[in-house]
């Protein structure tokens, strides 16, 4: 026991060493160092990974091209664990670094917990996929390339009233989720001034997410013609093979957490057939940009790349455009990069891979969102 | 006997003093790092954790499991009353004291709750039913709404618009999100003087009579009932004690980030606080505070070595583990550095 104490102080001594060495001052080395933030390992990692990804390839792209105004790019992703408090630690070790914009976080709740560090230290912010709408209101250094969870619900709630898809709508939400349950809040809200009835809510959480029968039967005795599914694709697969077991045909309609169903393994893709689906990204579109960006991450990673790496790669082209328009130079401090580079970005008009984009001085994007509806097991514009 | 475990109470209050005094005087001088920085508040809450729930593995010998649910709503009580005191009381210290103890406060009514029916069970059944209580805690917290608007508060568990607020009012608990914008109260030297406070409880405890009693029970529980000891009393003591002071850690924790959800303190939170009591040793309460520190900090240094980080975390951790236990290390350590060993032991 003794020795293992020994050992144990001389090992946080080491630590205590290692942990002393001050922080080098990067800036003024010619190259904007751009942090990233999202989960690497765990449950939420193929999320992170994605933006993680995108992110290096636009990286890439822009050094090749001769960097931003003429400077070169440097790119650090860190793991947050989708945890908040990792995400603060990773967002300290990347002030370390020598950090001076970053994007990120991924995830939503740990976003909530960097913008307050970020607001506090006045770094800029771009959240590629932090969806809740606390993500971005501790300051007005921050901004989102995606649409908030209210934006989604409401544009949801509105494609189906507009469109007339249905009189009768059920809904399944997971009640344990942030994104779920907040798209839900803002769906329902923005029901009441449509023209349909929300006439079964149904919901699971994220540790009943294997059996869906109960929730499904309820929705099937509702007799709704369409069930709104706010959630992400591994449940949502899970969810059309036991209401095509149950026999119960309806309408499906998702939000953008569906994009990905297609690539889950073991999936019979048509099972998706008909499903709706508001995207902000669609990797089958034929512009030349999407087609490059899609062909570039297969080729770098193997898979098609989903909407958490098309928000990611469409952030660091906007970091790119705001910093041009700002004409900062690597220099400069972190503060004083925030400073002109949240002007310009109300000043910008980004026109990406996810659309044509512009924001307001509150960091919310204005776009137009894309429904999408699966045809042989590719989307479609509706 | 007695003066030799005032020393090594004075040497673990020392530790923590003297830790505190090398911080203050690296941050004052400017020489720590963003990432230590950002840690210094975590690690004091771990340690905190350790300890108490060192108190009821190591010293009342019982397997809690569920000692991420008391520090959940530790956690939520505290940041509760911060969030809705925030514009009443606007001096950051006194709210976070109270704050702190309203958290513990709490938690030691649910660990009394819960310490009642649980207690009577022994061994595995107990680490499973406190693995349940502490799984339910954090599905009853992900389901709360409550809101507060010029009528009062409302409260939900369905959603927020069960609670019929009106338009204006604040959500002060949203289900899942939990808590957001938690004033950022929690500071080093709170959270040295909370460590303090638990060593302080904690040690003296064991030095009691009471606590005695509760290692009698411990040691062998048939003798201690036949001379007369209230077996459910003291190990009830030992329960509360050690949930109020888990609280008081949430309620700490709760303070450091701007945000707070349920879904963190899931059932691999309390095994985390488990292996920094049996890594730190079983009923050594210097061993906690040194094994919290270091396994909080290890990972963080780590992020060098991006995705080998958890493999190679999760590899020193196996090996922490087989050093300090298996017999065949033992054995070896016997063997190889036996002269260091045995000259610990006269120590002892």
């Amino acid at each position: 026991m003794k020795n293992m104490k020994k050992a144990l102080c001389i090992a946080s001594a080491a630590a205590m060493a290692v942990m002393l060495v001050p922080a080098q001052a990067f800036a003024g080395e010619g190259a904007f160092h751009i942090g990233m933030i999202g989960p690497l390992t765990g449950g939420a990692a193929i999320y992170g990974s994605a933006v993680a990804n995108a992110a290096q390839i636009a990286v890439d792209e822009i050094n090749e091209a001769g960097g931003i105004a003429g400077f070169q790019v440097e790119y650090n992703p860190q793991d947050d664990e989708h945890d908040a408090e990792k995400s603060v630690n990773a967002y300290n070790a990347l002030k370390d670094w020598g950090m001076q914009l970053l994007l990120g976080t991924v995830t939503s709740a740990p976003c909530i917990a960097v913008e307050a560090e970020a607001a506090a230290d006045n770094m800029f912010l771009l959240t590629p996929s932090g969806t809740a709408v606390d993500c971005i209101t501790a300051g007005d250094n921050a901004f989102r390339v995606c649409f908030s969870d209210p934006a989604q619900g409401t544009e949801a709630a509105r494609y189906i009233g507009e469109h007339d898809l249905a009189q009768k709508v059920g809904v399944l939400y997971d009640s344990s989720d942030v994104y779920s349950s907040g798209i839900y809040a803002t769906f329902r809200a923005e029901a009441q001034s449509q023209g349909f009835e929300i006439v079964a809510d149904t919901s699971f959480t994220s540790d009943s997410k294997t059996d869906f029968s109960a929730q499904l039967q309820t929705l099937m005795d509702s007799g709704c013609d369409l069930v709104f599914i706010p959630f992400y694709y591994n449940e949502a697969s899970i969810v059309l093979k036991q209401a095509s077991d149950m026999g119960f045909e309806t309408q499906w309609f998702g939000v953008d957490g569906i994009d990905g169903i297609l690539s889950v393994e073991g999936f019979d893709t048509s099972l998706a057939e008909n499903v709706m689906l508001l995207t902000p990204f669609v990797p089958t579109a034929e512009d030349e940009a999407t087609q490059a960006f899609v062909a570039k991450y297969q080729e770098s990673y193997g898979d098609v790349p989903n909407q958490f790496a098309a928000d990611a790669y469409d952030g660091v082209y906007i970091i790119k455009q705001a910093i041009e328009q700002a004409g900062v130079t690597p220099d400069m401090d972190a503060s004083e990069i925030c400073d002109a580079v949240k002007v310009a970005m109300t000043e910008i008009e980004f026109s990406g891979i996810t659309g044509d984009i512009t924001w307001t001085a509150d960091g919310e994007p204005t776009k137009d969102p894309i429904a999408v509806v699966i045809h042989n097991g590719i989307y479609e514009m509706m | 006997m007695k003066n030799k475990k005032l020393m090594g109470n004075l040497i673990t209050y020392g530790l923590v003093i003297v830790a505190y005094a090398i911080v203050a005087y690296l941050l004052h001088a400017g020489r720590l790092t963003s990432l230590v920085k950002g840690l210094l508040v975590p690690i004091c809450v771990y340690v905190i954790l350790a300890v108490s729930l060192n108190l009821v593995v190591g010293i009342s010998g019982e397997l809690s499991l569920g000692h991420a649910g008391f520090m959940c709503v530790g956690a939520f009580s505290g940041a509760f009353f911060s969030k809705c005191l925030q514009d009443t009381l606007s001096f950051a210290p006194l709210r976070l004291a109270l704050a702190i103890a309203v958290g513990a406060v709490v938690a030691a009514v649910f660990g009394l709750l819960i310490g009642i029916p649980v207690l009577r069970l022994k061994g595995d059944y107990l680490a499973i039913v406190t693995l349940a209580f502490g799984e339910i805690i954090k599905n009853v917290m992900n389901i709360f709404y409550i809101g507060l608007d010029s009528n009062g508060f409302h409260f939900s568990v369905k959603d927020q618009f069960s609670m019929g607020m009106e338009p204006g009012g604040e959500i002060l608990v949203s289900g899942p999100m939990g808590i957001t914008g938690t004033p950022k109260d929690a500071s080093f030297l709170a959270g040295i003087i909370l460590i303090l406070i638990t060593l302080f409880v904690v040690l003296h405890l064991i030095d009691s009579r009471d606590g005695r009693a509760i290692m009698a029970i411990r040691d062998n529980r048939i003798a201690a009932d036949s001379i007369g000891l209230n077996i459910t009393h003291y190990k009830l003591m030992a329960f509360t004690v050690s949930a109020a002071l888990t609280g008081a850690a949430g309620s700490l924790y709760a303070h450091n980030l701007a945000t707070l959800q349920a879904k963190k303190f899931d059932y691999n939170f309390s095994i985390l606080a488990l292996v920094f009591v049996v890594l730190g040793g079983i009923g050594n309460i210097r061993g906690s505070v040194i094994a919290a520190v270091v396994l909080t900090v290890l990972p963080e240094l780590l992020r060098g070595m991006a995705n080998y980080r958890m493999l190679i975390y999760s590899i020193i951790l196996i090996l922490m583990m087989l050093f300090n236990w298996a017999p065949r290390f033992l054995e070896w350590r016997e063997r190889h550095l036996g002269r260091l060993f045995r000259k610990n032991r006269k120590e002892e």
